[in-house]
């Protein structure tokens, strides 16, 4: 039975005593300019984020996006794969005109949407899972298993994902939308891992960690609880700026030919307007159309996130 | 027994990049902390007294030497004798807003202790011990008990990570430059509530760079210059007779409200004053200066 | 006269409203003085010191003015400003080791900061290496950056070149606070130096520490929660200070020979008020031990002795009744 401090008669007489007596905290509550660390809390974060014309704008924009791949094949007149008379013009009965087979355009761009959100979804989810991961484990670790990600990492980088998906697409003759999303995931991790390790290292120097590990706190536990809640707003930006660019890059490798077998997306649709000579043929409608609205899918996220940025780092903030 | 031995420990930091050479933060410093005793560690930026405070806490490990705490060895501990050891020894940081995690309230620095500690004790005993500690370093419950660190003073704060150190049956606190960035006007009750816990059988390691404030509340104090000891003993000794020219420099370039640093009408010598006292060129060698006994207790290392 | 500050305002913009970190101060500095501004954190004696020469962003002056050398600084006017900064007025801030540009050497720095003030390099590089060598530094440190310099060769190296077109009045911002205690006294003396030299004028030093002001300041202002509390030489202040708080203050500080056995010294219980919402009268009344009736209007900062200024009714009383 130890004799607890906490029992011992604490202070040395009537000093400490008086003291104690006098300590009255004035304007509990309100945090004066002596406290140099205000912390930024949620209302204060939805105040500037509903004043920021960019996060708005973005939103805004990318809001209406989404609305058209949810209604959009609810309101589309026809569907993706109907046939009808080839090459017609943006008219009435096809907003979008038609293509070379005849599907409406309209419909496919809608269906397409779809696609291209999945994907975007998909590999955001895959690449932020891994590269938080490995980051959280390198950034707190330290040490030879720094390294060891480290040399991960660098020769994930190297490797071409253009060339790899090549050669997976000569093997896999059908392939999906999941299939595509992971590879994105598997391929775009690298520079989450490093942004979040940089981070993490930042934030495991404070004091706050070393007082976790003094309570005897798991390292997992320290870096869920204590370091990652800290890391919050990054940890957003990252994931929503993935968002953009797994649509892009599943665009791309669509555009190619490199994309999912079946279905329709936006890539695919200008990967066949390509191949019809649609450019040279003057069916403008063909290519345009998911060209701009991928384009806009794309800008809206990332004018969004630039508002993030804003609302998140009050150093950023114009006025 | 001591509570605490520090043998020969030495700590060397490889520095990457072209240059390739090693640091040595530490070398081969040894001495003894024992019940109810306060220990000062005083020393300047670059001395290395941070970095032993946590090698003691165990938040870094030493390069070579060991630290005995009642007779184990702690480099030898797992993760279960760790926490265990954390129950005996606990650490507090300069920085009172850095110590907490400032997207929680203030008290969650007890919660973290609750889990692993005090996991089978209800509710309300659980709330009678926090308001029992909080009273012990005289901070009111219901000024600090569920804010944010934000809200609170660095000198609550302070006081709040002492309470959640006398939670657990912590024997021995490391205090690292506790103190240095309070105003001056809380800094001295700090104090007085260290040593009022000292009296009660708590041993300190009471690191600082602020020689006023080593006087004040240690009872040895051992100095700490480039990773070696330079001079220890009773701290009205190496105070009072200073043998040490390192020790000697220190004090006299403390500013002191009552004594200027010249007599008025001296001439200054300003080259004199922007050399380092006892700066000695080049690379250190890892072997520490030998350390004689000039009075009994009070210990010398040779000039290097 | 080379510094004279008349009921000078200052307000910081914030979502809950303002806050005036210097609420209605009045000072004058004289040529060849050293004036420390002294005072917890919190008290304003930052945001005083450099709304002198540059104002921050989000502040605005709301009454008062400045004169330097019979001259008004229009200090809320930043574009103004630049024709007096460096020239007449400069300043060292807080975290020197940080002012120093890291991908810049140092002589690049030097040359950077003296052509936008107008001065070519090459007039003033004589000058430039005699200086340093004067702190202490010799003229290779020209050619190196910033991270090769040790913390205490960073701060002479900012103390130089704050002060290398004579300015008429520096301020210092806290030099001393993140050096070690022989590095202190080395750059304490420098200032002195600096200003027996007559490359400055006059300066004032801003630090929490009085022990280092006893040292280095002639004068010595203190202000407690945005306002002056007292002002009088160094010697008075830290010898027979008048202000509850001064004296209070000084009471708390542990000198080198004190020990806790023999004397147990006492803080001052409670905190500063805050600034967002400070209260009516004199602002350290909650704290005081000599509070009374009276101190529920706020005391007027007046002469109580020569050269001696309290802002307090008790000591007021007081002297009238001697």
């Amino acid at each position: 039975m130890s004799d607890s401090l906490i029992d011992a008669p604490a202070g040395s007489g009537a000093e400490q005593s008086a003291v104690a007596a006098s300590l009255t905290p004035i304007g509990a509550g309100a945090a004066g300019l002596a406290s140099p660390h205000v912390v930024r809390r949620g209302g204060e974060f939805v105040h500037y984020a509903v004043r920021n014309p960019k996060l708005l704008f973005g939103l805004a924009l990318e809001a209406l996006f989404v609305l058209g791949a949810i209604i959009g094949p609810i309101i589309s007149p026809h569907n993706a794969t109907d046939l009808f008379r080839s090459y017609l013009h943006p008219s009435a009965q096809h907003w979008l005109g038609t293509n070379n087979i005849g599907n409406d355009l309209f419909a496919q761009l809608v269906y397409g949407l779809r696609d291209s959100y999945l994907v975007g979804a998909l590999g955001a989810l895959c690449a932020s899972a891994i590269g938080m991961a490995l980051g959280f484990i390198a950034g707190y670790r330290g040490g030879w298993l720094d390294e060891v990600l480290q040399m991960v990492t660098n020769i994930m980088v190297m490797i071409p994902s253009l060339v790899l998906l090549i050669v997976i697409g000569a093997y896999l003759t059908t392939r999906g939308v999941l299939f595509e999303g992971v590879f994105i995931g598997l391929t775009t991790w690298p520079w989450v891992a490093r942004a979040v390790r940089a981070q993490t290292f930042t934030l495991r120097s404070r004091d706050f960690v070393d007082l976790a590990r003094l309570s005897g706190k798991r390292p997992a536990a320290i870096v869920v609880r204590d370091i990652a809640p800290n890391m919050a707003s990054y940890l957003f930006l990252v994931v929503v700026l993935l968002f953009g660019s797994s649509m892009l890059l599943a665009a791309s490798y669509d555009f190619l030919g490199l994309g999912p077998t079946n279905g329709i997306s936006l890539g695919t649709m200008m990967n066949q307007a390509m191949l019809w000579s649609a450019l040279q043929l003057h069916t403008w409608w063909w290519f345009v159309a998911p060209g701009v609205v991928l384009t806009g899918m794309v800008v809206a996220l990332l004018i969004a996130n630039v508002g993030l940025d804003e609302v998140f780092n009050p150093k950023l903030r114009s006025q | 027994m001591s509570t605490l031995q520090i043998e020969q420990v030495s700590k060397l930091y490889r520095t990457s990049g072209l240059a390739g050479g090693v640091t040595r933060a530490l070398r081969e410093v040894s001495f003894d902390i024992d019940q109810g005793e306060v220990v000062t560690l005083i020393g300047e930026s670059g001395s290395g007294k941070t970095t032993l405070g946590k090698i003691v806490l165990r938040l870094i490990t030493a390069s070579s030497g060991k630290v005995v705490f009642q007779g184990a060895d702690i480099a030898g501990f797992g993760r279960a004798e760790l926490r265990e050891y954390y129950r005996y020894v606990q650490g507090i940081f300069q920085d009172p807003f850095s110590s907490y995690n400032p997207i929680y309230k203030a008290d969650r620095v007890f919660e973290m202790l609750r889990d692993v500690y005090f996991p089978r004790v209800p509710q309300r005993a659980w709330e009678a011990k926090i308001d029992s500690a909080l009273e012990a370093v005289t901070l009111n419950p219901g000024d600090v008990r569920n804010r944010y660190p934000h809200q609170l003073s660095g000198g609550q704060l302070q006081r709040l990570l002492i309470a959640r150190a006398l939670l657990l049956d912590v024997k021995l606190l490391i205090a690292d430059e506790v103190i240095s960035m309070l105003d001056a006007s809380t800094r001295v009750d700090i104090l007085n509530l260290l040593v009022s816990l000292k009296r009660a059988g708590l041993a300190i390691l009471f690191i600082t760079h602020d020689l006023s404030l080593g006087n004040y509340v240690s009872d040895r104090t051992v100095i700490l210059r480039r990773g070696a000891i330079a001079e220890m003993g009773p701290t009205p000794a190496v105070f009072g007779n200073p043998q040490h020219s390192y020790t000697k420099a220190l004090l006299d370039a403390v500013p002191q409200l009552h004594k200027k640093w010249h007599s008025p009408g001296a001439v200054r010598d300003v080259s004199a004053a922007t050399r380092r006292p006892g700066r000695s060129v080049g690379p250190v060698a890892l072997a520490p200066p030998a350390l004689t006994e000039c009075e009994p207790g009070h210990l010398v290392a040779v000039e290097e | 006269m080379t510094v004279r500050v008349e009921n000078l305002k200052i307000a910081y913009r914030t979502l809950a409203g303002d806050v005036c970190p210097v609420d209605d101060v009045s000072f004058s500095v004289g040529d060849d003085e050293i004036m420390g501004l002294a005072g917890e954190s919190g008290c304003g004696k930052s945001t005083l010191g450099t709304s002198l020469i540059r104002l921050e962003t989000r502040m605005a002056v709301l009454g008062g003015k400045v004169e330097l050398d019979g001259v008004e600084l229009p200090i809320d006017d930043d574009r103004a400003m630049r024709r007096y900064r460096m020239k007449e007025i400069s300043l060292v801030p807080q975290y020197a080791m940080s002012a120093l540009n890291p991908t810049r050497k140092i002589r690049r720095l030097a040359a950077d900061l003296l052509r936008c003030h107008g001065v070519g390099y090459g007039e003033i590089a004589d000058e430039l290496r005699r200086r340093l060598d004067l702190v202490g530094l010799d003229a290779g440190v020209l050619d190196r950056y910033p991270f090769e310099l040790s913390g205490g060769m960073r701060q002479r190296v900012t103390l130089v070149l704050s002060t290398l077109l004579n300015p008429s009045l520096l301020i210092a911002d806290e030099v001393t606070s993140a050096l070690d205690v022989s590095t202190q006294r080395a750059v304490g003396e420098l200032m002195m130096e600096f200003r027996d030299r007559r490359f400055v004028k006059s300066m004032i030093a801003i630090t929490h520490d009085l022990s280092i002001l006893a040292q280095i300041a002639d004068s010595i202002l203190v202000m407690y929660a945005g306002r002056l509390a007292e002002k009088a030489g160094s010697d008075t202040i830290v010898n027979s200070p008048l202000h509850p708080y001064t004296q209070l203050l000084l009471a708390s500080l542990p000198a080198v020979g004190v020990r806790h056995d023999d004397t147990t010294l006492v803080g001052i219980p409670g905190r500063p008020p805050p600034l967002s919402n400070p209260p009516a009268g004199c602002r350290f009344a909650d704290r005081c031990p000599f509070a009374y009736a009276r101190c529920k209007e706020q005391p007027p900062f007046t002469e109580v002795r020569p050269g001696h200024q309290v802002a307090c009714w008790k000591v007021a009383e007081e002297v009238q009744a001697a």
